[in-house]
């Protein structure tokens, strides 16, 4: 095991390679002429005489061979020079990191209800074993997995913002984006609920919050059905087992024979799974930040892949993919760290 | 061989979700073929949504337009025709990829060594961009449009195709028979393409039943970010794409555009929801094993 995992670290910067290897090359082959676009104002370009623009290329060193310009880049973006935003009008660097908190925040809050709510469904399924809770909760997977997230995000803003006028788009308010904006307010760590409680603004926290709630639903309703589909018919599998019998035997109460015996047994694929999946979340918050108009990591790069603001993209695709892969890692140790029978293989 | 199909077919028939399943996808076919006779095109490009009226607010449904209007184009017209470019999408993207996949994936497994090496690494770089960052990103290059969603999602689409293949192949490259049909000097492409893909092709075939709904989904989800089919294109991610803008500045005003979003939506989710019970059910018939 310990070999596996030193061949993953060693394997991880050429899978990184690879994959700014990709997203590099697709940008060259947009052609000089495009790229002209990321220097030069739009409106200039067709006033420029072709003269002019091959030295505009020049300068930007666009007519260098591509070896060349993929070192240049890889050195840019190693020493943190990711370049300019066009989207967010700031260098890419600060737009991102201006950004992220609002998505790291959406994640982590949308983690706990999809975990403790789908493993929580998956176990009354697996125990209720073709009774109608079991149907209904099956019906439900099957259904849930169906919905895609932006016609789940769309139904839940009509009816907790248009109708209901609960949970309201955006991230924050107006007055309370004002007072956040303020130099009163301290952020300590930017993640906008801990730093109203810290602030004592308790208003901006519950405001914070009430923006929040349509969001981490949409994310959290897709998953629910993925993961208890996983937990019921991992429980199903250990219920069957010889040491749950035996529990039975022994004269246990059925509940402490479920949640002391099988449930642990049982988490072991649903964390692989699990872990997977709150990475996929956080991809996930692409299409709800856009329908919930948030401002955010996701709608940020969606923006930038409609403008066209080839800076941004590179970096973001960078970005998510280094969190999928350090993820993916991090899973696999974790898995180890859980099932003994990895550990020792 | 026939009576083992009938088996499968009792059995299919006798899953209630199954029976679901393939008449929803049965219903979906027909409205596909018949949709020229249910909204004659009235363009020379039938996939164009006629525009009704010059008005571009929302209007909510009549007899003339069952199902309403939004941005001025009639909103059944476009789940109808709609329906043709799903199964376009679902169905091109799969079978490319999954071509593409069983192709790169028996190479690897069947010959193994460096080729595999090199192709599994490929494979996980692959892996490594999250599949709707990735093809909103490549669709962002290609220059937008139905055709270069289709074909960003076969370039981020294979890979799991090819894993299960490459797996299934090291397991089947031991048994006697494959032995056999080496040691009598068979040809490499015809012991993989005689001997080994017919024993390993049914997982692969379920997995991509199971694949097509979310492939509609993603590309619906490029299409209601603006970067899919243009705009008017009888697709219903762009007919979601028109509401939620009508949808975002209508506090408290109850409803009042939810034909745009019922309609199409419930006929994505029923499409989807079509492919799934199917791949489950096939998934039951061919490999109880993995059955829920």
């Amino acid at each position: 095991m310990a070999a596996y995992i030193i061949r993953r670290f060693l394997l991880l910067p050429l899978i990184l390679f690879g994959i700014s290897l990709i997203v590099f090359g697709m940008i060259q082959s947009l052609g000089s002429d495009r790229l002209l676009a990321a220097y030069v104002n739009p409106g200039l370009l067709d006033k420029l005489t072709p003269n002019q623009l091959e030295k505009i290329k020049e300068k930007y060193g666009l007519k260098d061979p591509m070896v060349v310009r993929y070192a240049k880049w890889l050195k840019n973006t190693l020493t943190g020079d990711l370049g300019w935003s066009v989207v967010g009008k700031e260098p890419v660097k600060n737009a991102i990191l201006n950004r992220l908190p609002w998505t790291v925040e959406l994640a982590l809050y949308s983690i706990i209800p999809v975990v403790f709510v789908g493993v929580w469904l998956g176990i009354v399924a697996a125990v209720n074993r073709d009774k109608f809770v079991d149907h209904f909760v099956r019906i439900f997977a099957v259904v849930g997995w169906s919905f895609p997230d932006f016609v789940f995000g769309l139904i839940v803003l009509m009816i907790f913002y248009s109708m209901l006028g609960w949970f309201p788009p955006g991230n924050l308010s107006f007055w309370a984006d004002v007072v956040v904006k303020s130099p009163e307010f301290k952020r300590f760590t930017s993640l906008v609920t801990i730093d109203a409680l810290l602030n004592g603004r308790f208003d901006i926290f519950v405001d914070a919050l009430q923006h929040m709630v349509a969001p981490i639903l949409t994310l959290s309703w897709l998953w629910w059905a993925y993961l208890l589909r996983i937990t019921r018919s991992s429980m199903l599998e250990v219920l069957t087992k010889e040491y749950i019998r035996t529990a039975r035997a022994k004269g246990l109460a059925e509940n402490v024979v479920i949640h002391k015996h099988a449930r642990k047994n049982a988490m072991i694929p649903v964390i692989t799974v699990g872990g997977g999946m709150v990475i996929q979340l956080f991809a996930g918050t692409v299409i709800v930040e856009m329908v919930f108009n948030r401002t955010g990591m996701g709608s940020f790069t969606a923006v930038a892949a409609t403008q066209l603001d080839y800076a941004s993209i590179m970096a973001s695709t960078l970005f998510y993919s280094l969190i999928l892969v350090i993820g993916n890692l991090v899973i696999d140790i974790l898995y180890a760290a859980v099932d003994p029978r990895i550990r020792f293989s | 061989m026939r009576t083992e199909t009938k088996r499968i077919i009792k059995r299919l028939l006798r899953n209630p979700s199954a029976v679901l399943g393939f008449s929803l996808l049965i219903f979906f076919t027909l409205v596909a073929i018949f949709a020229p006779i249910i909204c004659p095109p009235q363009s020379y490009n039938p996939y164009m949504i006629p525009i009704a009226t010059w008005d571009k607010t929302p209007q909510p449904p009549t007899a003339e337009h069952p199902f309403g209007i939004i941005d001025g184009r009639d909103i059944f017209y476009g789940v109808v025709w709609g329906t043709r470019t799903a199964f376009k999408v679902g169905l091109i993207v799969t079978l490319v990829s999954t071509l593409i996949g069983l192709l790169i994936g028996s190479v690897a497994g069947y010959f193994g060594g460096w080729l595999d090496e090199v192709l599994m690494r490929i494979t996980d770089i692959f892996l490594s961009i999250p599949y709707i960052l990735a093809a909103i990103v490549v669709t962002a290059f290609l220059g937008m449009g139905l055709n270069k969603v289709m074909i960003s999602l076969i370039m981020f689409g294979w890979m799991a195709t090819a894993r299960l293949i490459r797996g299934n192949i090291l397991q089947v490259r031991e048994e006697q028979y494959v032995l056999a049909a080496r040691a009598l000097g068979v040809n490499d492409y015809l012991v993989i393409l005689r001997h080994v893909l017919p024993n390993t092709i049914f997982p692969v075939i379920i997995q991509a039943t199971m694949r097509i709904g979310s492939l509609v989904i993603t590309a619906a989800a490029l299409s209601f970010l603006g970067l899919g089919a243009p705009i008017g294109y009888a697709d219903w991610g762009s007919l979601l794409n028109f509401a939620r803008n009508w949808l975002l500045g209508s506090s408290g005003e109850a409803f009042k555009y939810w034909y745009a979003i019922v309609y199409p939506g419930v006929a994505m989710v029923l499409f989807v929801l079509a492919w799934n019970l199917v791949g489950d059910a096939l998934r039951d018939v061919f490999d109880p094993r993995l059955r829920g």
